[in-house]
């Protein structure tokens, strides 16, 4: 009796391992497995949580060295924007009017994504040359500028996760549309009441590049 | 030979004449074209030049130009707009163009940090995150999974944004052309991650490109695994440079920051990633002060692109009204046109083939007498979405949203058949 549950039990194991080893197994044998180091060296992203934060940290006192040496030239001295290049200080109370200013303080919701996004892309033209430490000053500098922190807290690994922005709540989701009205598929085709006055013109605006003559 | 070098002065003294009054005929009526002298040699019953004499051989150019007659049919920027040309974008010349597959060398471009030119030796794409089995694959590697083979449109979500306050921009291309259709060779991601396994928590993927602002996107795992590819070729090439060669994301029906170029990553996570593109840019403001987050999906959209603020209607007559139409949520159905500012329509033909996600072609015809017309067109999908008007979409969204302006536009034929943008109210 024991022998045939034995015997049952090893048929079970050779007939049902192998289909479950396939389950796991790689469809096509293609690529290969990725290293630790690999892996570090390109997955750079910080999520709002803080997870893939690196280890690092900075203050707004050297960050303002750090801002004025490397990003200033474009965001001027007081982030407010040089030229075209986005203003990143300020904006408070302006998203409900007619002329809305974004910058990090008034509409960023998480400071990981200043993190994340200046690590990878700042200085324009000279992506990934920051330090980490270099990084946390720049992020605390503009967190202070924007009055969401004191000059000498030290902003790290640990806490960035932390940082309550002021538009946090200002998103909605999800998203609402089709939102319109007419989703029937039978819209109006003859006499319907549609405003047919000119209340503008492109051509009046006048900003349309002008074609070179040849 | 002595004959017709005599035939030709003869005709020479014609050609001035008929020349200067031709030349000031399409100066009146076409404000951008590439305007040309009729040459009266060239005509009947006259043998032009280019019968009499051989041409040039094969491999005179090894890859082929366009006829440098049609060298107005370029992409165009708006220079004002951006700081730099490495972070700007510019428009494919829609209302120069026929069917619904855009050439190549004319979709636009969008770039945040300048186009990656990348030796395909050095490729390599990484999957990392919540899957059974972190990897690295090649091009080579991409290239011997199953193929897919698909035509779809790519529209970023800024498409018409400067038209939200008003009608800004004198021209087709600039208030429509940031869209484009090709049909692309790659990899299903379903297929993919059969090779790397994906753990139970996976919920969103975090798409990550090479270029020099490390461009990201978070994408849910319902649409990573319904009909996003990885694709290498457009229309049968390679990706152009400018497109994401060697490799990017598409993915269909969805604004086209998430099509991620330069695709060096995807992680897999249980939680979107916030990242600048999501939260600080592709996000729209309401007049409330509170902006909608993820809003992916490209609502259904046509245009007229002839006549348009750039092609002028040159003659009294029959004319064929031309126009493009498409959904993010799937076919188009229907495309109506009206000549009256939205007071009447009619339906217009749709050309096969009309494929989900893809742009569609449409014409109708129509007699020209010299008189005005409002011209709009209006696109219906498969879910009976009718696409709205410019004050249908500032009654729910304001004026400040930027992105996701869907709404018909009217171009103003003018009594000498030049074609104005105006905004109807």
């Amino acid at each position: 009796m024991f022998a045939l549950v034995k015997k049952l039990l090893i048929f079970l194991l050779i007939v049902f391992i192998p289909n479950l080893l396939i389950a796991k197994e790689r469809k096509f044998n293609l690529g290969k497995i990725a290293t630790k180091t690999e892996i570090a060296g390109w997955d750079i992203d910080v999520r709002p949580d803080g997870l893939g934060a690196p280890i690092g940290s900075g203050s707004a006192i050297i960050g303002e060295e750090v801002y004025a040496e490397q990003c200033a030239s474009c965001h001027g001295d007081f982030g407010e924007g040089l030229d075209r290049w986005p203003e990143l200080v300020g904006g408070e109370d302006s998203l409900d009017t007619h002329d809305p200013v974004k910058t990090t303080g008034s509409y960023w919701p998480y400071a990981s994504t200043m993190y994340d996004y200046i690590y990878r892309a700042m200085p324009f033209g000279v992506a990934q040359s920051l330090t980490h430490d270099e990084t946390y000053q720049v992020v605390a500098y503009l967190l202070y500028m924007n009055e969401i922190i004191e000059e000498d807290f030290v902003l790290n690994d640990k806490n960035i996760g932390k940082i309550k922005m002021p538009n946090v709540e200002g998103f909605l989701m999800p998203d609402p549309r089709p939102d319109i009205a007419n989703i029937s598929g039978n819209p109006c085709m003859k006499n319907c009441n549609s405003p047919t006055k000119i209340i503008g013109k492109a051509r009046d605006i006048d900003v349309t590049p002008e074609e070179e003559k040849s | 030979m002595g004959k017709n070098k005599n035939k030709k002065i003869r005709l020479n003294r014609r050609q001035l004449l008929v020349g200067t009054a031709s030349l000031s005929a399409i100066a009146f009526t076409s404000r951008i074209s590439n305007s040309q002298e009729t040459n009266p040699n060239n005509l009947p019953p006259n043998v032009p030049e280019w019968t009499s004499e051989l041409g040039v051989g094969v491999d005179a150019n090894p890859y082929g130009m366009p006829s440098e007659y049609e060298n107005n049919v370029i992409r165009r920027n708006v220079e004002w707009l951006t700081a730099s040309t490495e972070s700007s974008v510019n428009f494919t010349p829609i209302q120069d163009l026929e069917g619904i597959v855009t050439p190549n060398g004319l979709c636009f471009e969008r770039h945040h940090g300048g186009v990656s030119v990348i030796n395909p030796r050095d490729y390599r794409l990484m999957i990392n995150g919540l899957v059974d089995r972190e990897m690295i694959f090649t091009l080579d590697d991409l290239k011997r999974f199953p193929q897919t083979n698909k035509f779809y449109f790519l529209e970023c979500a800024a498409n018409g944004g400067m038209e939200w306050k008003g009608s800004q921009l004198n021209g087709c291309q600039y208030t429509f052309g940031m869209v484009h259709n090709v049909q692309y060779t790659g990899v299903k991601l379903s297929d993919l991650i059969l090779e790397t396994g994906l753990k139970s928590k996976a919920k969103w993927v975090l798409a990550e490109g090479s270029d020099s602002s490390g461009m990201t996107r978070s994408i849910p795992i319902e649409k990573i695994l319904d009909d996003c590819i990885i694709a290498w070729a457009m229309n049968g090439e390679a990706l152009r440079p400018e497109q994401g060669y060697p490799a990017r994301l598409v993915v269909p029906g969805w604004e086209g920051n998430m099509w991620v170029k330069w695709l060096r990553r995807l992680e897999f996570g249980d939680m979107p990633y916030m990242t600048r593109e999501e939260t600080s840019k592709y996000t729209d403001l309401l007049p409330d002060g509170k902006a909608r987050m993820f809003t992916w999906v490209m609502d259904a959209k046509s245009v007229v692109t002839s006549p348009s603020p750039e092609k002028s209607i040159l003659h009294k007559g029959i004319h064929q009204l031309r126009g493009l139409a498409w959904s993010g949520r799937g076919k188009i159905k229907r495309v109506d046109v009206s000549l009256d500012g939205g007071k009447n329509w009619q339906t217009a033909k749709l050309h096969d083939p009309v494929m989900s996600k893809s742009l569609a072609r449409f014409t109708l015809p129509f007699e020209w007498n010299g008189q005005e017309l409002l011209v709009q067109s209006r696109a219906i999908d498969e879910t009976n979405y009718v696409q709205p008007t410019i004050n249908e979409l500032q009654k729910l969204r304001g004026v400040n949203s930027i992105y996701h302006n869907n709404s018909i536009a009217t171009w103003k034929v003018n009594k000498d058949g030049t074609v104005d943008n105006v905004r109807l109210g």
